[in-house]
């Protein structure tokens, strides 16, 4: 099993990434610069934090005309895991690989903390190994993670369960209190229909050793790492 | 090509050199300067550039351990062992003037300018640190200062990917309309990664990379030594330079990785005085000469001249001088990196920096006399006269308190005391995934990992890890009412919050930030200030591997207060020796280590407090007296029992005294978004002599920590830290975190706080204040 970690120019959370993959987890895991025509032989792409080409546009909006997304485009649509962190999340929807959009925060100001969230579909290869009735504990830091579509797309998201993740306080409430960016319905993370594609605005990676204070993101990666050694034993039946 | 103006006495005093300072520059070359040249002088033999008027003094502080591998002045930024082929590089540097100016370009700049110089060492820049201080924020400009300041730091440290991990931010009239921004970076590399700013190797050829020189930031070095006046803010706008972090952060990644592939002879970042400063200082190293053509620098507006782009300050530029012969692997390094690139010279043995524009010779000068030789002065330094009137300053006028129940939530709610979370949750403080203690404790805790260091480290899964803790200190109010106390002071605190971490100080860089040094009172508070820094690094074995100089900080009401802010690393040898300042667990044993009143202090240590300033609006008493051995030994033994397994939190006394420590430890736990962790606490105080309450609970007595142990080891603790000399006994009890409440008993009374409410006044006074 197989993991590419995109780098584009301004990418900064790449080396959490693998550091995560690699080190924590003892996966395989190469970067791949944004320049590469294919993602290779990787089982799953991670498109990581950071502010791709420094984002002086919109969050995302070079980062998707780049040579690689045009290879993890067509990864996608065979069927290839990409799961988004943070700008990774938000250079999917900028590609259309997911729906909707990521705004400027309400607070209109850039926020670093930790928040609690909320599995609302465990049915996907990025949610699967979270235990039922298991909120997690993960830090964010965006100054655009709210999370905005149309009627339409949010009655499609929930329709098809494609909500993955919700911002919710300590106690498990979904409020608005709980809300660090004003994300439509508390959206943390998505995925798109097929459930091959998903990303999330909090920082998984950066919540998967005990020394910082956390490893409730293990479970993400660790639901992945499941999900495609399935993948894998359905294949060679 | 336009006309260069001709050199008159004006056009001297316009560069701010001194009539003197100009006949030194005619003696030194034997001829007149051209315009270009002069321009070149004005901004090397500034302040910011050559310490004229301070390089005397810095000669007393400490610069030598074992752990020095690069010396303060030697370079950009020094270097420390810290051990297993390792080494850390860190610096603090001020960007006061700019950010009065442009608060968001200002500030931004300033952590652009420290992230260079660490990478320009061939560290891997892994964490940034600040220290601000503005002035009172019921000020709508102050407000603007202070908002523009804080999101231009989180815009670059946040794009770059550099996790801001702590600092501190002081709020004094003084300040008003000279806010300070020192701005710290730390890096981190092998011992064998060094890399070195000088020009080494004639014949090397001389590149350029970075973006293109545009006229922004003109002399900015030359601005930040002038006193700060109206009309020189509305003249100068144009010499606050823009940054662009996600430009820094490539051309960070490209130089390691250039410096990895051993072409590298020397480089230099392109900061203050950019391309001048950058191409003598190189020579000047180097012990050789320098020759580069104006017409190969990129340029990003027509018509530039060669005093322009000499002094253009625009950011994000580095000066490399190459192995002859190896010129294409810059070109590959950068070319992938989509960065521009000029080769513009070459280094020569002739000693001089010599600067052509499409061939013709526009400067000149000797390399080493124009970096090295600048005019050293012995300022005159005479005791301000408002210290006579502080010293006279007794507790006669001042009623002792009844009642301390809302003396507590007001010095809580006092921004210098109130938590900054409305700052540092604008930074990224995680990115890198190192950090292990947030903001929001005594300081920041990172561990170094080997993809810390710049390529990664091959050592992998046998990669020796290290632990570094930061603090960042000065409470300015004190150096004012006595600089070299305070100035030790400053140091102390430091240390003692590195010790609370579990840390052992292993170095510091100063930022001194002072007022005009021609007026001799200023000076004097300069003086005694480096004289009590320089005592107190020595006292804690924290050599200082490098800093800063900020002077002429007044506005037209007079000098900020003196501020030379202090910045510490320290070494935690183990995990487990990580300590945060709450409190943990109900029943916990609540101790005082260090005498809970200097009693010998006739104000009981009121002076100069934040409770004065507060509940009685003086800004006025001699404060606490600072004894280095005590706190030492104090540090030491804290160190000690932590690493025994013995404490479970510990935090210090500083600003609000015991009673605002105490408050601190119950509600600083911070578990995530709307969700802090609080205890209680019963504490008894009434076996403690002071016979002013005011004294015991809110007085700043140095050298007292806070600590908490499980209720068994609390004996053991207690009789360690005595058997050190260290003055140790339980105060009190942890109690249940529901209902939460401080509870304080004295000779004269017991008084209760509902934690909630205390914690409520310190979280949200500053987001309350800026909405």
């Amino acid at each position: 099993m197989k993991f590419a970690v995109l780098q584009f120019p301004g990418s900064n959370c790449d080396q959490d990434c693998v550091h995560v993959l690699r080190s924590v987890l003892g996966r395989p895991t190469e970067l791949l610069w944004h320049k590469e025509y294919s993602v290779g032989d990787a089982d799953a792409v991670f498109i990581p934090g950071g502010f791709s080409y420094g984002d002086y546009l919109r969050t995302g909006s070079i980062a998707r005309f780049s040579p690689v997304m045009g290879a993890v485009k067509e990864f996608a649509e065979n069927g290839g895991h990409v799961f988004g962190i943070c700008n990774g999340f938000q250079i999917l929807c900028e590609a259309g690989m997911l729906p909707g959009a990521l705004i400027r925060n309400r607070s209109l100001q850039f926020r670093c903390e930790h928040v609690y969230l909320q599995i609302a579909s465990r049915v996907s290869p990025f949610t699967g190994q979270i235990p039922e009735g298991k909120n997690l504990r993960l830090p964010i830091a965006h100054g655009e993670g709210n999370y905005f579509c149309d009627d339409e797309t949010l009655q499609s998201l929930e329709a098809n369960d494609q909500i993955l993740f919700q911002y919710v306080d300590a106690e498990g409430d979904l409020t608005d209190h709980a809300n660090p960016n004003g994300s439509l319905a508390n959206i943390a993370g998505i995925c798109n229909e097929k459930r091959n594609v998903a990303g999330m605005m909090p920082h998984p990676e950066r919540a998967a050793e005990a020394a910082l204070g956390g490893t409730d993101g293990r479970l993400i990666f660790e639901s992945l790492i499941a999900a495609l050694k399935t993948q894998s034993t359905l294949a060679s039946v | 090509m336009p006309t260069e103006p001709a050199i008159t006495p004006e056009l001297v005093a316009e560069h701010n050199l001194t009539p003197e300072e100009y006949e030194g520059i005619l003696e030194l070359l034997g001829r007149a300067p051209n315009y270009t040249e002069l321009g070149i002088f004005s901004v090397m033999w500034s302040e910011h550039c050559s310490y004229k008027n301070t390089r005397a003094l810095l000669k007393g502080f400490p610069t030598e351990s074992p752990r020095v591998l690069v010396a303060a002045g030697e370079e950009n930024a020094g270097i420390l062992d810290i051990g297993d082929g390792l080494a850390i590089s860190f610096k603090i540097e001020s960007h006061n003037h700019p950010s009065a100016v442009e608060p968001f370009q200002g500030a931004a700049t300033g952590v652009g300018g420290i992230i260079r110089d660490i990478f320009t060492m061939g560290a891997r820049p892994v964490c940034a640190i600040n220290s601000l201080r503005f002035g009172e924020l019921s000020n709508p400009e102050v407000r603007r200062l202070f908002r523009g300041v804080v999101s231009g730091i989180a815009h670059y440290g946040n794009c770059f990917g550099i996790p801001t991990v702590g600092g501190e931010v002081y709020f004094d009239k003084s300040y008003e309309g000279n806010p300070l921004v020192n701005a710290f970076a730390l890096g981190v590399l092998r011992h064998d990664q060094i890399a070195r700013g000088a020009a080494k190797g004639v014949g090397n050829p001389v590149f350029y990379v970075g973006p293109a020189t545009g006229r922004d930031g003109l002399a900015g070095a030359a601005f930040a030594s002038q006193d700060l006046t109206e009309e020189s803010a509305e003249i100068q706008r144009g010499a606050v330079q823009v940054g662009d972090p996600f430009m820094e952060k490539l051309c960070m990644e490209a130089c390691l990785e250039l410096l990895a592939t051993g072409a590298v002879a020397g480089i230099q970042d392109m900061g203050a005085a950019g391309l001048t400063c950058s191409t003598c200082e190189t020579a000047a190293r180097g012990g050789t000469g320098i020759e580069i053509d104006l017409a190969k620098v990129p340029q990003r507006s027509p018509g530039m001249t060669p005093y322009e782009i000499l002094l253009s300050e625009s950011q994000e530029r580095m000066l490399i001088i190459i192995e002859q012969g190896r010129e294409e692997e810059v070109k590959r390094i950068f070319d992938k990196w989509d960065l521009p690139w000029a080769e513009i010279g070459h280094v020569t043995d002739t000693g001089q920096m010599v600067v052509k524009n499409h061939g013709e010779i526009v400067v000149d000068l000797p390399a080493s006399k124009l970096a090295d030789d600048a005019p050293l002065y012995h300022r005159e330094a005479t005791e301000p006269k408002y210290l006579a009137a502080v010293r006279a300053f007794t507790l006669e006028g001042i009623d002792d308190l009844d009642d301390p129940t809302a003396a507590l939530g007001k010095l809580l709610k006092w921004p210098t005391i109130a938590s900054k979370n409305w700052v540092y949750r604008q930074y990224d403080h995680m990115v890198r995934a190192n950090t292990m203690v947030n903001p929001g404790s005594d300081a920041a805790v990172i561990r170094i990992k080997a993809d810390s260091i710049p390529g990664g480290d091959d050592r992998n899964g046998d990669f020796p890890e290290k632990l570094l803790a930061l603090a960042v200190d000065c409470n300015a109010t004190h150096v004012y009412l006595d600089p070299f106390e305070g100035a030790k002071a400053a140091v102390a605190e430091c240390a003692r919050n590195l010790a609370c971490s579990g840390a052992t100080p292993i170095g510091s860089t100063d930022n001194l930030n002072f007022g005009n040094p021609h007026n001799p009172e200023l000076f004097w508070q300069l003086k005694e200030s480096v004289r009590g820094l320089a005592e107190g690094c020595a006292a804690f074995d924290a050599p200082v591997t490098g800093g800063n100089v900020s002077l002429y900080n007044q506005n037209p009401e007079g000098a900020i207060d003196p501020t030379p802010t202090m910045a510490m690393v320290g070494i935690i040898e183990d995990a487990a020796h990580v300590t945060t300042q709450w409190f943990k667990d109900e029943g916990d044993a609540i101790i005082l280590l260090g005498e809970p009143v200097d009693t010998e202090d006739p104000l009981h240590g009121l002076g100069g407090s934040a409770f004065l300033q507060v509940l009685h609006e003086q800004k006025t008493g001699t404060p606490a007296r600072c004894n280095l051995e005590t706190e030492r030994t104090l540090g030491t033994t804290l160190l000690g029992l932590i690493q025994s397994g013995l404490v479970k939190g510990a935090h210090d006394c500083a600003e609000g005294g015991l009673a605002v420590a105490l408050a601190e430890c119950c509600f600083s736990e911070l578990e995530g978004r709307n969700t802090p962790r609080f205890t209680g606490a019963e504490i008894d105080l009434s076996e403690l002599e002071c016979d002013r309450l005011d004294a015991l609970l809110f007085g700043e007595t140095l050298g007292r920590i806070v600590i908490t142990t499980s209720e068994l080891d609390s004996v053991k603790a207690i009789e360690r830290a005595k058997l050190m000399g260290v003055p140790a006994r339980r105060i009190g009890t942890v109690s249940a975190e529901k209902g939460a409440a401080l509870k304080i008993k004295s000779t004269t009374g017991e008084w209760s706080w509902e934690v909630a409410g205390l914690h409520d006044l310190w979280w949200n006074s500053i987001d309350n204040a800026m909405a």
